[in-house]
C-alpha cells in the first residue's frame, strides 16, 4: 500500500509542482498564461470576443507551452552549442509570452476608460513628442501597418534621450531597444477573422481599447 | 513592363473543401494583387532612382513585393481541383520522375509530406514551405523561406503559403490540419514539369 506522500507525488499537478520547485531552486520559474483581465467579449466591437478568446486560449497558451518546453531543455543542458540551438526557441516563445502578456494589459473596454487619455504626463508627453494624439496614431498605423511578414507595432520610451518613439519588433521579437509602453499585435490571428485583409480597419478601432492609465504607469515607471 | 495579377486557373471555389472560396478569393484578389501594385510602385521609383543609395533604400520593397508576387504566382498553379472530391488530379502522384525523385530520397509521398510539415511547421513568424530541386546535387530537399522571400537556392518544385492569411479562416489557428488538406489539392503535375525543366529532361 502507498504511502499518502507517495500517492500524492504520482498524482501529475504534484509532479509538476515539484518539478516547478525543483526549477525553482535553480531559479527557474515556470511561465503561465496570465488571465485576461476582462472578458472575452468586453474589447467589442472593436476586438471579437471570438478573436480574443483564440488569441488568449491558443496563441498564447502555446507560447507559454513552448518557453516552458524551451526552458527546461536549457536548464538541462551544459553545452554552450545546445543552449545556442534553443535561443530561437527561446526567443520566439518568450518573445511571444512577453508580449501578449504586456498586450492583454495595454487593453480596456471602452466602458473601463479604454480609449481615453486624461491629461497628465503621458499626454504632455505624446504632444511634445508627436505634436498631438492623432498624430501619434497616424504615424503609429502607418508604421505597423509597413510591417513586412508579421511583428509588432510599438510605443515606446527611450531611456537615452528621454521621449517617446514609434518602433516596430519582428515575428515575437520583444521590444529591447525601448520601454514598451503600447504594444500592438499586427500578427494576421489578431485581426484576420474580423478584419480580413483590411489591416487599416483594425488599427483604426484599437486606438478604441487601448488602456491609456497602463500605458501612462509605465511611462512613469520608466522614467524615474 | 507593368506587372499584373495572373488569373486563377480554376474557381475560386474549386479547391473545397481543402481551401473555401472565402479564403482563395481574399488571397487572390487581395492580398496578391496588393504585391502586384506594390511591386509596380517600387519598380517604377526604382527606375527613377540615380543613387545607389536610392536604389538600396528601394531593396526592401522589392524583395517583399517582388517576392509575394513570384511565390504566390508560383503558388496557384502549384495547387489544382482535389481528385478526392472528383474535382479534377490535384492530389494525384503519378509514376514518373518526380515520384521516383522523392521515394529516392524519402522513401515514400508520406515521408516527404511529414517533413515537408514539419518543416514548414517550424517557421517563427510568417513564411513558406518548399518542396525544391538542388542543381548541385540533383536531389529534392526540404526548405523554408520567411516572410515573402523567394526561393533561391533550389529550383521551386511545390510551395505552400503558411502566413496565416492562407489559413485561418478555415482552420484557425490549427495550421497541421491545413498543412495535412492541402495536399489533397497540391497539383503534381505541375510539379513534375517544373522538375523535369530544372533537371533538364536528365534521368535523375
Amino acid at each position: 500500500m502507498l504511502s499518502f506522500a507517495a500517492r500524492n507525488a504520482l498524482k501529475p499537478n504534484v509532479c509538476r509542482a515539484f518539478a516547478a520547485s525543483a526549477r525553482q531552486v535553480r531559479g527557474i520559474q515556470t511561465a503561465s498564461l496570465p488571465p485576461l483581465p476582462y472578458a472575452y467579449d468586453a474589447l467589442e466591437p472593436h476586438i471579437s470576443g471570438e478573436i480574443m478568446k483564440l488569441h488568449h486560449q491558443k496563441h498564447h497558451q502555446t507560447y507559454v507551452n513552448g518557453l516552458n518546453a524551451a526552458e527546461e531543455a536549457y536548464s538541462k543542458t551544459t553545452s554552450v552549442k545546445e543552449q545556442i540551438a534553443l535561443q530561437a526557441a527561446i526567443k520566439f516563445n518568450g518573445g511571444g509570452h512577453i508580449n501578449h502578456s504586456l498586450f492583454w494589459k495595454n487593453l480596456a473596454p471602452a466602458n473601463e476608460d479604454g480609449g481615453k487619455l486624461v491629461d497628465g504626463p503621458l499626454k504632455q508627453a505624446i504632444e511634445r513628442d508627436f505634436g498631438s494624439v492623432e498624430a501619434l496614431k497616424k504615424q503609429f498605423n502607418a508604421t505597423t501597418a509597413a510591417i513586412q511578414g508579421s511583428g509588432w507595432g510599438w510605443l515606446g520610451f527611450n531611456t537615452g534621450n528621454k521621449k517617446l518613439e514609434v518602433v516596430t519588433t519582428s515575428n515575437q521579437d520583444p521590444l529591447i531597444s525601448h520601454v514598451p509602453i503600447i504594444g500592438v499585435d499586427i500578427w494576421e490571428h489578431a485581426f484576420y477573422l474580423q478584419y480580413k485583409n483590411v489591416k487599416p480597419d483594425y488599427l483604426n478601432a484599437i486606438w478604441n481599447v487601448i488602456n491609456f492609465k497602463e500605458a501612462e504607469k509605465r511611462l512613469v515607471e520608466a522614467s524615474k | 513592363m507593368s506587372n499584373t495579377l495572373p488569373p486563377l486557373p480554376y474557381a475560386y471555389n474549386a479547391l473545397e473543401p481543402y481551401i473555401n472560396e472565402q479564403i482563395m478569393t481574399l488571397h487572390h484578389t487581395k492580398h496578391h494583387q496588393t504585391y502586384v501594385n506594390a511591386l509596380n510602385a517600387a519598380e517604377a521609383a526604382y527606375a527613377k532612382a540615380s543613387t545607389p543609395k536610392e536604389r538600396i533604400a528601394l531593396q526592401a520593397a522589392l524583395k517583399f513585393n517582388g517576392g509575394g508576387h513570384i511565390n504566390h504566382s508560383l503558388f496557384w498553379k502549384n495547387l489544382a481541383p482535389s481528385a478526392a472530391a472528383n474535382k479534377g488530379t490535384g492530389g494525384v502522384l503519378k509514376d514518373g520522375p518526380l515520384k521516383s525523385a522523392i521515394e529516392q530520397v524519402w522513401g515514400s509521398l508520406d515521408a516527404l509530406k511529414k517533413e515537408f510539415n514539419t518543416a514548414t511547421l517550424g517557421i517563427q513568424g510568417s513564411g513558406w514551405g518548399w518542396l525544391g530541386y538542388n542543381t548541385q546535387t540533383k536531389r529534392l530537399e526540404i526548405a523554408t523561406t520567411p516572410n515573402q522571400d523567394p526561393l533561391l537556392s533550389l529550383v521551386p518544385i511545390i510551395g505552400v503559403d503558411i502566413w496565416e492569411h492562407a489559413f485561418y479562416l478555415q482552420y484557425l489557428n490549427v495550421k497541421p490540419d491545413y498543412l495535412n488538406a492541402i495536399w489533397n489539392v497540391i497539383n503534381f503535375e505541375e510539379a513534375e514539369a517544373r522538375l523535369v525543366e530544372a533537371s533538364g529532361n536528365s534521368k535523375l
